[in-house]
């Protein structure tokens, strides 16, 4: 079936060298339209003024943060179940991404928590599992790169993403859950949304941008990555790029 | 519009644009580490298949 020729690395790869420049593109449009509603067009905060234009950047990282977790558990099912090489690969294609965006979610939400709420940290629910889910991200590239075989560490890096997937309802539902000094969501799938329409226009498309730069960029890494794993392939020599 | 008002953001522009700084640094960090991962593991086929190729060429000598 036409679905599983991608499934091999000698069709996928030449497919994501054709696909990364359009994803690119995309997300830079996406982001330059996204930065003008939300740096020009969306009006100030009642409450908050100028400084709550950090959501714009702020939401769609954690949005990242924890969707691109969840693409990495899928394939880990995928990985376990059906041991197919390029799960794993996309795998650690998308963890530095993904470790990135909650990287940047803690670092945007710290310097909009001293303003607004006087610190730039508490241990409350939704931090607190938000940073566990950084660790997350960092435990699993430390355990990819302490394992010398790839079978094995596929294998280890799967079983821990996995394990760590219940953390991502943890964190969507934590504000819900606990008494956070998080604000509740502002969008919701079941309660609609509380922010003018600028507002939420602005942070939808930096998050569209964001998903498309994902896209790119971890497409980009997996032909990296299959050349790394892979490169006495017989294919790989007659791909183009290796050419003198 | 005021380019000068712009930037203070309301007296918050460190928190404003340290967020924004942060975000775009990262992102072009990123872009640069990816390229030159793609480009390093290209080369390393490039040269693994130039030594096949000359070892396969050469005499060996007796």
């Amino acid at each position: 079936m036409s679905l599983f020729k991608y499934s091999a690395p000698s069709s996928f790869y030449p497919l994501a060298g054709k696909l990364v420049p359009w994803f690119g593109v995309l997300a830079f449009l996406l982001a330059v339209g996204g930065l003008y509603l939300g740096l020009f067009v969306a009006p100030e905060d009642y409450q908050q003024g100028e400084v709550y234009r950090i959501i714009f950047i702020h939401v769609p990282s954690a949005w990242m943060g924890m969707f691109i977790y969840l693409v990495m558990a899928m394939y880990a099912v995928l990985a376990l179940v059906y041991q197919t090489r390029l799960s794993a690969m996309m795998m650690e294609a998308l963890a530095p991404t993904g470790m990135m965006f909650t990287a940047l979610a803690l670092w945007t939400g710290a310097l909009w928590g001293k303003p607004t709420w006087g610190t730039y940290w508490a241990f409350d629910a939704r931090m607190t599992s938000t940073l566990i889910l950084l660790f997350l991200y960092v435990g699993y590239l430390a355990l990819m790169n302490a394992i010398e075989d790839k079978k094995r560490a596929d294998k280890a890096g799967a079983l821990l993403v996995l394990v760590g997937s219940i953390n991502v309802p943890i964190i969507y539902f934590s504000v819900k859950w606990w008494n956070t000094l998080h604000q509740g969501a502002s969008v919701s799938l079941t309660q609609g949304n509380k922010m003018a329409a600028t507002m939420l226009a602005g942070m939808l498309v930096m998050a569209l941008a964001c998903w498309m730069y994902s896209l790119a960029v971890s497409l980009c890494r997996v032909r990296a990555i299959i050349l790394e794993r892979e490169p006495h392939a017989a294919w790989v020599k007659h791909i183009r790029e290796v050419q003198a | 519009m005021n380019w000068a008002d712009f930037l203070s953001m309301d007296g918050r522009g460190f928190y404003v644009w340290g967020s924004f700084g942060a975000f775009l640094a990262a992102i072009v960090i990123e872009i640069v580490l990816v390229r030159l991962r793609i480009h390093r593991a290209q080369q390393a086929v490039r040269n693994s298949l130039g030594q096949a190729g000359s070892s396969a060429t050469e005499k060996v000598p007796r």
